[in-house]
Formats: C-alpha cells, structure tokens, sequence
C-alpha cells in the first residue's frame, strides 16, 4: 500500500457523497432541465443524421460522462465511404 | 461454454449487488470474460456500485426492445478491460423484461463472455424470475438471520421449479453465500452458525463473506471490494468463491481482517 493511499483509507464517505451528489441532480433533472434530456438528444441527433447519410446502426457508438458542472455526450457515427465514380 | 450465473436471494439488503460485482470482478480478474448484468428494473444500482453510473447510456430494456444493439448499451469496465457491465433501466416497469427478449440478449452474450453474472433484484416478481430463468447456476445469497434464511428457501423452491433447466427436468446447480458473518458473535450463540443455516438450507457452501467494513468502503468509491482492497477478508472470501466457482477446490475459511498491534491503536477510529 502506497503512502498516498494509506491516508486516502478513511476518505470514502466524501467521495460517496460527491458521487450521489452528481448522480441524483441528473436523475432528479436538475442538472439540463429534464432528467431524459440525453436520450432524447441522442434519438434525435441520430436522426438528423439519418436524413442524409445511410447510417448502419452497428455503426453508432454513443458515450457519455455526467459530471457536476458539464456533461459530455459524444456519438461517433461510422459515414460509410462514397462509391468511386468508375466502380458503378 | 458460457454460463450463465444468477445471484440472488428474496430479501432485499442481504448482499446481491455487492457479491455480484465483487464475484464479477474476481472472475474476471482471473482473465475470464465476464458481464454483470442488472436486472432491477426501475431501481438500479449495480452501476452506481461498481463506479459506472455516470457512463450509462442505453440500457437492458433498449436492448430487450431492439432500440440498441447489446455492443452499444455494455459498459467496458476502466479497472478491467475484460469485465462489462449491462445496466438495467431507472424509467421503465419490470413488465418491459420479455421472456423472449431476455432469452435473445443473453444468447447474445453467451457468445462473447465466459460468465453472465445476473444480478437478481429482492422479491420474487418479474425482475427475479427473469433473472434466474436462464441460469445455469445459482448463488444463493445469505445473512445468518431468520427472514432470510426462511427467504433463501423460498428462492431455493423457485430454481428448482420456474427456472428453464428445473422445467426441462434437469437440476439447477445451487450454491450458498452467506454474507455478513461474525465468527465471534455465532461462537457466542448470538448469531446462526455456518452449520446452522446449512443444515436448514442443504445446499453447498460456496463461500462465506464475514461482516467488514471494506463492504461499505468499496461502495462508497464505487468499487468491486475484490479490486477497492483484494487483500481485505471479504476481498479474499469472494477471490475464493470465484475459484470454486470456476471448479477448484479451495478450503472453506472465514478470512479475518485481524489488525495487528498498530491497527488496533489507529485502525478503530474508522468505525
């Protein structure tokens, strides 16, 4: 054990409190308004999207990470490449 | 082969989440591929306990109702690449659990992962029985108290008649976890002993967890107590469970967390 960690052993009841903190201001939807703002964000980016390109659902990898002043959703969408013209 | 492992226990409070990611963790520490999934719909919290709540996204019953693929909704472990977690979802009712859906998802998974932990919610409704439904195995949760012994056997009658290999007349490999002992109080004749509740119960012992503080410590950091502190004594009782699990024979002991003379000075002021 570490020295850093052997001072660290008595602080996990902050860590809880500041982990429920975060958690429950999004579940309470606080934190954006309404607590299920992302998913509708999600649903409807993808679908902007959808509207130009053919999207292979496999092909969307959405993350996200919900901290206390900024949440961050990032959606990765797979473009597939264009045809080249002379291989119609 | 893939198999499919339930945690439960009827009543509620008596340890499922935490074995489940501790047993999750230990498994997958040992180079398996594991997933835990939730399977408390409406009242999740395998991924607050295991420090993954700020990364959900999509969920158990979007996988279930097709609105994302299992690759999109598994939760990859930062601690552990080879551990996954599936969430269940916080909004929806239990009723959105399908028999058929659950069956595709974990036919699915058998395919990528040496272990499907299922953890069970308290109670004996849709969320139990779907857990448990297509479980090889089971690991009966267990505190050496009353209602949850006489629960642990109630549950116990439930794998043997509503699972899907009780129906086809085989028999669902049952093991007992008993969780929260404290050899000192059942020495003292204040709590059930091991035997006691084996006894009652005639199932196998699978490990026994004693009473720690390390329990409430992981959680708090949202961490498996076999990868928060894998040295602790519940750390090493479930590092044991999840040998035996896997087929080795590992000696039944009640690992202690025995402070030396400088621990009993400092260590007591955690309490």
């Amino acid at each position: 054990m570490s020295l850093m960690s052997f001072f660290n052993r008595r602080t996990s009841a902050p860590v809880a409190r500041e982990r429920l903190q975060i958690l429950l201001a999004h579940e309470r939807g606080i934190v954006g308004g309404q607590p299920d703002l992302v998913a509708k964000l999600r649903e409807e980016i993808l679908a902007v999207v959808r509207r130009h390109v053919m999207v292979e659902h496999d092909n969307v990898q959405v993350k996200m990470n919900r901290d206390a002043d900024i949440s961050t959703l990032e959606i990765e969408v797979e473009i597939p490449a264009p045809v080249p013209v002379g291989a119609r | 082969m893939a198999k499919v492992l339930v945690v439960t226990s009827g009543k509620g409070g008596v340890g499922k989440t935490t074995s489940s990611a501790a047993l999750g963790a230990a498994l997958a520490h040992g180079g398996d591929k594991v997933v835990v999934i939730d399977f408390d719909v409406g009242l999740r919290n395998l991924d607050l306990v295991m420090g993954a709540e700020r990364r959900v996204v999509f969920d158990l019953i979007n996988v279930v109702q097709g609105d994302a693929k299992l690759s999109q909704a598994l939760i990859r472990d930062k601690r552990l690449e080879n551990l996954s977690l599936l969430p269940a979802s916080q909004t929806r009712d239990k009723d959105a659990l399908t028999e058929e859906g659950v069956a595709k998802v974990l036919n699915e998974l058998r395919e990528k992962f040496d272990w499907i932990v299922c953890d069970s919610p308290a109670g004996i409704e849709r969320g139990a029985t779907m857990a448990m439904r297509h479980a090889d195995v089971a690991v009966v949760v267990t505190n050496p108290e009353v209602s949850s012994v006489r629960d642990s056997d109630r549950i116990i009658g439930l794998l043997d008649s509503k699972t899907e290999k009780a129906e086809k007349g085989d028999r669902i490999e049952k093991h007992l976890l008993l969780t929260r002992y404290d050899p000192a109080r059942a020495e003292r004749g204040e709590m059930l002993k091991v035997d006691d509740v084996l006894e009652i119960l005639s199932i196998p012992l699978i490990g026994i967890i004693p009473e720690s503080e390390e329990v409430l410590r992981a959680s708090n950091m949202g961490s498996p107590v076999t990868l928060n502190n894998p040295s602790s004594a519940p750390g090493r009782a479930y590092f044991d469970a999840a040998r035996r699990l896997k087929g080795e024979t590992v000696e039944i002991t009640i690992p202690s967390d025995k402070k030396g003379l400088f621990g009993k000075l400092f260590g007591r002021r955690a309490a």
